[in-house]
């Protein structure tokens, strides 16, 4: 199986390492190699963050080549322009419109999940399993009603 | 060992996906170390806090020098140590590492230096195996972080069994990026800690350090030799058209970035396996060596007389990735793509820091500046900061540029220097300021946020909690000024007492009389966290003055 890569960019702040950590945990309880590659380490809020999440047989690269991303999730439109070049011509882009209707902007980074696995064959318990994992017991109720609008949404925004 | 306030949970084929550094901490546990020291560096800082969260013993020293030097009485009384730091941390503890290749070691000595090619997050981007070259000790570089676990126990190994300290170079894609691994645990027993007399090996006197000298140099030729035909390398068999030579995370981009080609995957770079080199370039029209950061590999090949295809200068820079690979292959000029660059990060809003600078700024100081969040302060919209160099240097640069401006513009230098950093490296720049006075005085500010932000908020011994933040010794910036003579020592919170922060700066200024400010007041993302380790020590303290049988 081809790798397939995904980006999530955003500001720092916005859930971008939750959201990967999630998608890798995921993938891996899925049974793929996976590979996740972000650069973090400075606290100050507001600086920009991507990570790369890689998966399929057997990865190489941590790093996502440029314009081999099949899915970009966008926690905000601006980033969409800043990455855009990197997506592949069949590449899918996923961006805060992809799931309106968001009762709380937190959850957007858990919306946008949703809004992923529609195009990824993984069951739906294991990516509530991963949900469960990473998050705090408090915010499961939100975080599935997220993901589950994410899921529901009305077709891909295909750009 | 302490209780673990984690556990890694395995898959059902005995598999987890962890960064690096994780691997590196877990490999640590496995490898029974006794003591795990360094100082918070991105992008290796987490693997301290990791080792510490899954029950190991760690501790942040003051800085890598102290950390190196800890580290080294522990490998002397035969315990397992692992020393962790980022790349210019390795220039602070340079003087140790040198000298303890000539003395050895007799409990394992791992020092887990963290390059950042590309300077996600340094100030630099200077090349480990520089130093391993220089002072003379072993060198592995995992790619993925199943050998970043696989190779940190190698290392204990290779450092017990020929009684040397070996550096285990990471970067930033390796301590940062998750991948599988399979933690086999099949390490080799530690020794019994306990002390055995050796005068000659471990009293670095020039008599005894002459034969020191010799063995180091016997024993790197006896690894070397370990390496040709032991060593952690292999070989993937391709077209005979293309050799490839790597070593990292840059071996992961070749192979992606060229299959059909052949690729001799280097795990130990110091000392180089030099014939399994030259027997595997001899089979291959083209030979090619793929590698981040300074022309370590094809310097070193080109001088054995391996026929290697020259590098450009272009790829000296930044980080490699597989298009770079492919257009390196591909040959001719690099193109000049400018890789999203995004939004900067800024001091936060609320950030104690800011209402400091902006002072400066009104006043209109000449700032030798230092590093931390605080350095944020040199960006737009503040412009607050005239130099950084490398952490401590504030102070000494500060007091050089009083010695040489004109007078009228030597009385607007102030020198400016976070908690963590004074602590590091900013003391002994305080002593010269005592010593070696300028004609017009000077005023050093130091930033005290209570923890070490920049790098995600690690505890220092100004905060008098330990790295897993349970009670410790504390040591206070101004009682240090006080204990040197200077004069005017201070403590204000800048944020609520401002205006007379700003006055006694500008009094202090004019007068010219030594100086020593601590603006204090908590970094607002640590706050919360702070007011809870408190508690968290309150609490325990209760509980055992509680579970104490009163005396009478
Ligand atoms: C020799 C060396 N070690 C480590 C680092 C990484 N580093 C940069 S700034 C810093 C400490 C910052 O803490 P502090 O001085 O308290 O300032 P703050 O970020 O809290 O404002 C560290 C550890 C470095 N640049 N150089
Ligand atoms: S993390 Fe703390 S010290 Fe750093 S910018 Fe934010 S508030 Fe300031």
């Amino acid at each position: 199986m081809e790798a397939i890569n995904i980006k999530i960019a955003g500001l720092g702040g916005m859930g971008v390492l939750s959201a990967s950590h999630v998608l890798a945990e995921t993938l891996f309880l899925a049974g793929y190699d996976v590979k996740k590659a972000e650069v973090h380490g400075m606290s100050q809020r507001g600086g920009s963050v991507a990570s790369d999440i890689r998966f399929g047989t057997r990865i190489l690269s941590p790093m996502i080549p440029v314009g081999e991303v099949d899915f970009l999730l966008a926690l905000a439109p601006e980033w969409v322009d800043l990455h855009r070049a990197e997506l592949r011509p069949t590449g899918r882009l996923l961006t805060p419109d992809s799931v309106a209707g968001l009762a709380n902007s937190r959850s957007l980074n858990v919306a946008l999940l949703g809004a992923l696995s529609r195009f990824l064959l993984i069951p739906e318990t294991v990516w509530h399993a991963a949900l469960a994992k990473a998050f705090p017991e408090k915010l499961h109720a939100s975080n599935l009603a997220a993901f589950q609008l994410g899921r529901e949404g009305k077709g891909p925004h295909l750009q | 060992m302490s209780k673990p306030k984690r556990i890694i949970e395995l898959n059902p084929h005995g598999i987890a996906l962890l960064s690096g550094d994780e691997a590196i901490a877990l490999a640590a546990l496995h490898c029974g170390v006794t003591l795990g020291t360094g100082y918070p560096g991105t992008p290796s800082t987490e693997i301290l806090e990791t080792f510490a969260d899954l029950g190991g013993n760690a501790q942040w020293a003051p800085n890598e020098k102290v950390a190196a030097e800890v580290a080294l009485g522990v490998a002397f009384a035969s315990g397992r140590t692992l020393l962790t730091m980022k790349h210019v941390g390795l220039n602070v503890a340079a003087d140790v590492l040198f000298t303890a290749a000539y003395s050895g070691v007799t409990g394992g000595y791992v020092l887990v230096c963290a390059d950042d090619p590309g300077m996600a997050s340094s100030q630099n981007e200077q090349d480990t195996r520089r130093y391993a070259v220089a002072a003379g000790v072993p060198m592995l570089e995992p790619s993925d972080s199943q050998e970043a676990y696989d190779f940190t126990g190698l290392a204990f190994e290779i450092s017990e069994r020929w009684q040397i300290p070996v550096i285990l170079r990471v970067t930033t894609r390796v301590c940062h990026s998750h991948s599988s691994v399979h933690p086999h645990r099949k390490f080799t027993e530690p020794l019994k800690p306990g002390f055995v007399r050796n005068i000659p090996e471990r009293v670095m006197v020039p008599a005894h350090a002459r034969p020191a000298h010799r063995r180091l140099r016997k024993k790197l030729a006896e690894i070397e030799e370990w390496n040709v035909e032991n060593g952690p390398n292999w070989t993937i068999p391709g077209s005979e058209n293309l050799g490839l030579i790597a070593s990292g995370v840059a071996a992961m981009h070749a192979l992606e970035a060229a299959p059909e080609a052949a690729l001799l995957k280097l795990g130990m770079t110091h000392p180089l396996p030099m014939k399994l080199i030259r027997d595997f370039a001899a089979n291959y029209k083209r030979c090619v060596a793929i590698e981040e950061g300074d022309p370590y590999l094809n310097d070193a090949l080109r001088a054995a007389g391996i026929a290697l295809e020259p590098r450009l200068e272009s790829y000296r820079f930044g980080e490699l990735n597989v298009n770079r690979v492919r257009h390196l292959l591909a040959g001719g000029e690099e193109p000049q793509t400018t890789p999203p660059r995004g939004k900067p990060p800024q001091l936060c809003e609320g950030c104690p820091h800011r209402s400091t600078f902006s002072v400066l700024k009104e006043l209109d100081c000449i700032v030798a500046g230092d590093i931390g969040c605080y350095t944020l302060a040199a960006m737009p919209p503040l412009q607050a900061m005239d130099t950084q160099i490398c952490m401590g240097a504030s102070i000494g640069v500060g007091l050089g540029m009083r010695h040489t401006l004109p007078e009228e513009q030597a009385r607007r230098v102030v020198s400016v220097i976070g908690d963590s950093t004074f602590l590091h490296s900013g003391v002994t720049g305080l002593i010269e300021m005592a010593y070696n006075t300028p004609a017009t005085g000077h005023v050093v500010i130091i930033v005290d946020n209570g923890i070490t932000a920049m790098t995600g908020l690690q505890e220092h011994p100004g905060t008098g909690r330990a790295l897993d933040h349970s009670r410790a010794g504390r040591v206070v910036p101004e009682e240090i000024a006080r204990a040197l003579g200077i004069p005017n020592v201070q403590v204000f919170n800048p944020v609520k007492e401002l205006d007379r922060f700003k006055q006694e700066l500008q009094c202090a200024l004019e007068s010219g009389m030594l100086s020593v400010f601590v603006a204090r007041q908590p970094c607002i993302l640590a706050f919360g966290k702070i007011k809870a380790y408190e508690k968290a020590i309150a609490e325990t303290a209760g509980d055992c003055a509680c579970a104490q049988p009163v005396a009478e």
